[in-house]
Parts: structure tokens; C-alpha cells; sequence
């Protein structure tokens, strides 16, 4: 971890084959995160936000450049060490839940769990714990299609969590949440980010999220034209 | 193991499409199994019949004898050997003989096989007591096809011309004093059963014979000269020859079967493991290897036919035991095969049957579910996530 960098972009170019061409989503991106750090990326539909957070987490790999989590370079890694490296420390929020619609919200919350192989006495804590801390105690029986968007919301902000991953990647967490639901959710995260010093990248063009950040990195065509501390909330 | 625990959920938690699918699995286990058994219970109920009415334990044929050259009839008959007679008096051997008539039913004219027979005899299943009668007609004896074919009703009288030992003819009346029903079409069609004694004065032939049947449960006496002994295996070669062509038609329509079951499967799997892209892309993204997702999903597949097979039992095992116990009717005009085929058939279900259809089920399953995750685990994760692949 480069001067205590937890995350290290380096000249990141990604390109996307459209047609007989190529589509440069991200060009030429040079970020760091450091542990604990409550950032979001900002910035028009389009803008390679989803992009930039897909590649931290290990989904897909630079075109160009390099990109290196917790020591690890992305575009170099093996499936099975990015697979490792989701598992032991990414915590996944995606804007559309993504919750399995086969398990309950208990079981969803355990999945990570399971295949971090932890012991039941421990795993079954760890999930009611997670639970307690979005407020989903209540549902733990329930199947996703039963729930409210607020509360799938919450069930994959708590399964991102139960492991106590070192990072937190959260794409629109709440464009499907009304406002209410957004401040109590983003509460939630910020609290955690606190208790667990766990690192958070957001994805949005919302202004609720907006208001929570620590740090504000602004992308427009792929490139980051914008990155400011935003001392106010600290 | 992992992936056995959450293929089991994941079944579980699909509640109503779990069940879907384990259905259509069952019931092609429950069809497939249930259509070769007819086939095999056809074919040992034919062999049976076959060995009932005519084969029994095997035939000595008399050397000239050639049942399918009606000109070798009148040549192939002689005394019995001496060696024979014990095992008459004991029922171990029945001799039968052979000879040519014209029947008369009716005004019309119809050559007939007139086979004499020993009206005590057990070895064949032809009720064969029915000759047992007094009186100056001849007593005869025919089956229900034959009685169909020239319209001759118990108690009928009809005229039967022969030509006897010396090559004179000759001409009585005989009485139809019994009707006879039979699977075995070759038993039947025209022929005609006469008491043995009887038949040997009307040809002038005393104590001989054309072929001697012998019983199930004997050993095979010493060859005689003058006497060929044809076993089981020879006397069935046609009708095996027959089933095996039959079997071949079955194997056939057990494709056709398995193929649409597989494809059934084919299509639940697939279609569903297309749809669950995104859950797959989720499964990496929480860190799963692509190992690991493409054995939950196969796994998950494979217990699908798993369930089936014990869904397939339950309501299987007592409809199939069912069938095996009452038997299938058959419709009426399955007769006109040729071969032997009772109005009923009972289904009989190998061991080996029912282990190699769910074996074969099994590995289907387990395959279509392997080929699809296997491609959606090697798709780009971001994409299975969005669902791209259609
Ligand atoms: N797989 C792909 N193939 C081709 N182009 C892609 C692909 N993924 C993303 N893009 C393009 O890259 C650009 C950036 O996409 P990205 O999803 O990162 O945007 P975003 O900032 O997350 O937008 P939004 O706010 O709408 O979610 C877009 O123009 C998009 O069309
Ligand atoms: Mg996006």
C-alpha cells in the first residue's frame, strides 16, 4: 500500500470495443484513497463513474494503466485472487440491490460469510449484527420481493458490511430511495465508516450523498476535473 | 461442502419453479420407464405364450418334418420310438401327428392343418380335454380366429375330407366340440385339434406320430435316430428375431422420449440459468471463483433430477406397480401383428431399466447445467451483472 494508500490509480485508461471502434470511458484517471476515507465519485450520466468503481472492485481490468488495491494489481490478477480479494475485503452496494432473490434477507446477509467459511455460532452474530445496524432485524425471514426498495437497499448495504470489508464500493446507493430512507441509510454508512474504518467509494449525482462526503471527485467524459476535501462535514 | 449447501437452497428458495422443473423430470422418468416396461413385459408375455401353446420344453421333429413345407407333411410321420412310451404314460412327452384335410364349413372349401393330440395331455396350455367326447362325429377342437374365419360355432357339424396312409380319401363329419382362446395367432389360424387315436385310424398311421413335444421340466432324453430335437432356443429364433426388431422400433421411440425430456430440461435449465445472469454476476462479484459458481449451478441442475427421481417414486412406484398388476389394455386391433399379444400387457420393470433411464436423466441434467454457467461464469462479471448475454 504506496504511502498508505489503500487504493492506487495510476494513468487508467479503459477502453470499450463499440462496433469496429473503441469508446474511452476512463482517460486517464490518477486517484488514491487512503483508509477510512469517505469519498464519492461525482459527475454526469456517462461519465465512467460505474466504470472506475467496477475496476477498483476487481470486476474488470484496465485498458491502460493500473490500478492497485490493497497491493494488489487489478488488471493482473489471476480470477481466483480477484475472486480472494472480493471475498476478503470488497464490500459490493449496487444500485439495483442485486439481492438473491432465492434467499431471505438472512441468508443474503450470510452468503459472504459462507464463503468466507466462518463458523455458524460466529456467522449467525455477524449477520444479526449487520442487520441491527441497518434496522432489518424484523425481516430477517423475508424473501427480497417482499421488501420495500428502502429495505433491499438497506439488506445490501448489510450484506457489503458483514464481513467488515477495508472497502466499501456503493454504486447510487440510494437513487431508488426517497429522502427520508437516503439520510437514514447515508447515516448508517456514515456511522460505520466511523466504527469500522472501513473505506467508502460512492458512485452519484445525488446531492444527498453529496452533503455526506468527505471528498468530492468530480468525472466528466472519463476524466476527473474535479477533487476537493469537503471539510464542512467532518 | 458449500456448494452443496446453497444449490440446496437456492432449490428450496425457488420454491414453485424447483418444483416445476422436478416435475416435468419426473414425469419423463415415470413415461419413459413405464413405456419400456410395456415393450419388456410384451415381449416376455409373447416368449411365455410361445412356450405355453407351442414350444413348451422343446419338439422332437420327425426328419422329414419341415413346418414351413407343407409337402414334407405327408412323408413325416413314423412309429414312436420305444424309449418314448414311458415318458408318455408320465406326461414328460406328447406326441403329436400331422396331416392335411379340406374342411367343408359352409359350402366353402378350406385346407386346414389337422393336428392329433392327446386329449390328456398337460404339456401344451390347449384345452385339449375338451376332445374327451363320445359319439360317432369326429371331435375337433379350434381356436376362436379360426372358429371366426369359416363361422363354426360349438356344436357345429362340418364335413373334412382327407387322404389317408394309402393316399385313398375319405370323408366324415366332425362335431366342433370346443372353442379355444389364444394369444398365439399360429396356434390357431387354420388349424384344427383332433384326439390323437382318432386322427392315426383316419390316416391308417397306428402309434405314430409326427413331432413329440416335450414337457418344460424334462431332461432331455437320449437323441433317437430318426428324430431331431429342436430346443427352446431354435423354436424361438423367429419370434426373437421378431422382438428384437420390435426392439429396435422401442429404442426408437425411448429416444424420442428421452430427447424431448432432455429437451424439457434443456429448456428449464437454460432458460432459467439465463435469467439468473445477474444473480451469477452477483455471486463473483461477492467473491465467488468461477469454479465455484459454475458447481454450484451444475450441482443445482443435478439435484433437480435428484428430486425428481424420489418425486417420480412417489406417485410412480404405486401407478407403475398398478400397471404391473392389472395390466395395460391393449386396443383390439394389436392382433392383427401377427404376434403373440394378449388383450392385456403386463408392464415388467428391469432393475437395469430404471437405472440406466435416471442415470441417463441424471447426467442430462447435470450437463445442461454445466454448459450454460460455465459460459455465463466466463463472461465478463460486469456484464453478467447487467444481464447482456440473451
Ligand atoms: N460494456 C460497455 N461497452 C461499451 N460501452 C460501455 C460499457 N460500459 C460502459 N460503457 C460506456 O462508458 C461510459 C461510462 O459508463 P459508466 O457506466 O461508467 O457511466 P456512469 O458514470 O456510471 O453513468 P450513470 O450515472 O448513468 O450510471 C458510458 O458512455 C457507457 O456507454
Ligand atoms: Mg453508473
Amino acid at each position: 500500500m504506496n504511502n498508505g494508500h489503500i487504493i492506487n490509480i495510476e494513468g487508467l485508461i479503459k477502453r470499450f470495443p463499440v462496433g469496429s471502434g473503441f469508446f474511452t470511458a476512463l482517460d486517464g484517471i490518477d486517484l488514491s484513497f487512503g483508509k477510512g476515507e469517505f469519498a464519492g465519485l461525482v459527475g454526469p450520466s456517462g461519465s465512467g463513474k460505474t466504470t472506475l468503481l467496477n475496476i477498483i472492485g476487481s470486476l474488470d481490468s484496465p485498458s491502460e494503466g493500473k490500478a492497485t488495491v490493497m497491493g494488489q494489481s487489478v488488471g493482473e490478477l489471476s480470477h481466483k485472487k480477484a475472486a480472494d480479494l472480493r471475498n476478503h475485503n470488497l464490500g459490493f452496494i449496487f444500485q439495483t440491490y442485486n439481492l438473491l432473490p432465492v434467499y431471505t434477507v438472512f441468508e443474503n446477509v450470510e452468503f459472504p460469510l459462507l464463503l468466507l467459511k466462518m463458523d455458524k455460532v460466529k456467522r449467525k452474530k455477524a449477520v444479526m449484527d449487520a442487520l441491527d445496524w441497518v434496522g432489518l432485524t424484523d425481516k430477517v425471514k423475508s424473501r427480497p420481493k417482499q421488501l420495500s426498495g428502502g429495505e433491499s437497499q438497506r439488506g445490501a448495504i448489510a450484506r457489503a458490511m458483514v464481513k467488515r470489508p477495508q472497502i466499501v464500493l456503493a454504486d447510487e446507493p440510494t437513487a431508488n430511495l426517497d429522502s427520508e430512507n437516503s439520510h437514514h441509510i447515508l447515516q448508517t454508512m456514515e456511522k460505520l465508516n466511523q466504527d469500522l474504518e472501513a473505506t467508502f467509494i460512492f458512485a452519484t449525482h445525488d446531492d444527498k450523498v453529496i452533503q455526506y462526503l468527505k471528498r468530492k471527485i468530480s468525472l466528466a467524459d472519463g476524466k476527473v476535473i474535479n477533487d476537493e476535501l469537503t471539510p464542512n462535514r467532518t | 461442502m458449500i456448494a452443496l449447501k446453497l444449490a440446496f437452497r437456492n432449490l428450496i428458495g425457488a420454491g414453485l419453479r424447483t418444483w416445476q422443473n422436478v416435475f416435468v423430470l419426473s414425469l419423463a422418468f415415470v413415461v419413459i420407464i413405464w413405456h419400456r416396461g410395456i415393450i419388456d413385459g410384451w415381449d416376455h408375455q409373447a416368449k411365455r405364450d410361445m412356450i405355453a401353446w407351442d414350444v413348451a420344453g422343446g419338439q422332437y421333429w420327425h426328419e422329414a418334418y419341415d413346418p414351413y413345407d407343407p409337402f414334407t407333411i405327408q412323408d413325416s410321420h413314423s412309429p414312436l420310438p420305444t424309449v418314448w412310451q414311458e415318458m408318455i404314460d408320465q406326461d414328460k412327452i406328447t406326441p403329436i401327428l400331422i396331416a392335411q384335410a379340406t374342411i367343408y364349413p359352409d359350402g366353402h372349401m378350406l385346407n386346414v392343418k389337422l393336428s392329433g393330440i392327446d386329449p390328456y395331455q398337460n404339456i401344451l396350455k390347449i384345452p385339449t380335454q375338451e376332445l374327451e367326447v363320445e359319439g360317432e362325429d369326429i371331435p375337433i377342437l379350434l381356436g376362436t380366429r379360426m372358429a371366426k374365419s369359416t363361422q363354426l360355432a360349438k356344436g357345429d357339424l362340418v364335413t373334412i375330407r382327407w387322404r389317408d396312409a394309402n393316399g385313398t380319401f375319405d370323408a366324415a363329419e366332425a362335431k366342433i366340440a370346443g372353442i379355444f382362446k389364444t394369444n398365439l395367432p399360429t396356434v390357431d389360424n387354420g388349424q384344427i385339434y383332433v384326439p390323437l387315436e382318432r386322427l392315426r385310424q383316419m390316416m391308417q398311421m397306428p402309434n405314430e406320430a409326427s413331432i413329440g413335444i416335450k414337457a418344460v421340466n424334462l431332461e432331455e432324453p437320449l437323441p433317437q435316430s430318426g428324430w431331431i430335437f429342436r430346443d427352446q432356443q431354435y423354436l424361438l429364433a423367429d419370434i426373437n428375431a421378431i422382438l428384437e426388431k420390435k426392439r429396435v422400433g422401442g429404442s426408437i421411440l425411448y429416444f424420442i422420449l428421452m430427447s424431448l425430456s432432455m429437451l424439457a430440461i434443456f429448456d428449464t435449465q437454460v432458460l432459467s440459468i439465463f435469467r439468473r445472469q445477474k444473480e451469477i454476476g452477483t455471486h463473483i462479484a461477492l467473491g465467488m471463483t468461477r469454479g465455484q459458481v459454475i458447481q454450484l449451478f451444475t450441482i443445482e441442475g443435478a439435484m433437480h433430477s435428484i428430486l425428481a427421481a424420489g418425486v417420480a417414486a412417489i406417485y410412480g412406484i404405486p401407478l407403475l406397480t398398478m400397471q404391473a398388476k392389472n395390466g395395460f389394455a391393449m386396443p383390439a386391433s394389436a392382433d392383427d401383428y401377427g404376434l403373440a399379444i394378449s388383450e392385456k400387457i403386463f408392464p415388467v420393470y428391469s432393475a437395469q431399466l430404471i437405472l440406466v433411464t435416471v442415470s441417463l436423466v441424471f447426467i442430462t441434467a447435470t450437463i445442461v447445467s454445466f454448459l450454460p454457467a460455465r459460459k455465463i461464469a466466463k463472461m465478463n462479471p460486469t456484464d453478467a451483472i447487467k444481464g447482456k448475454l440473451q
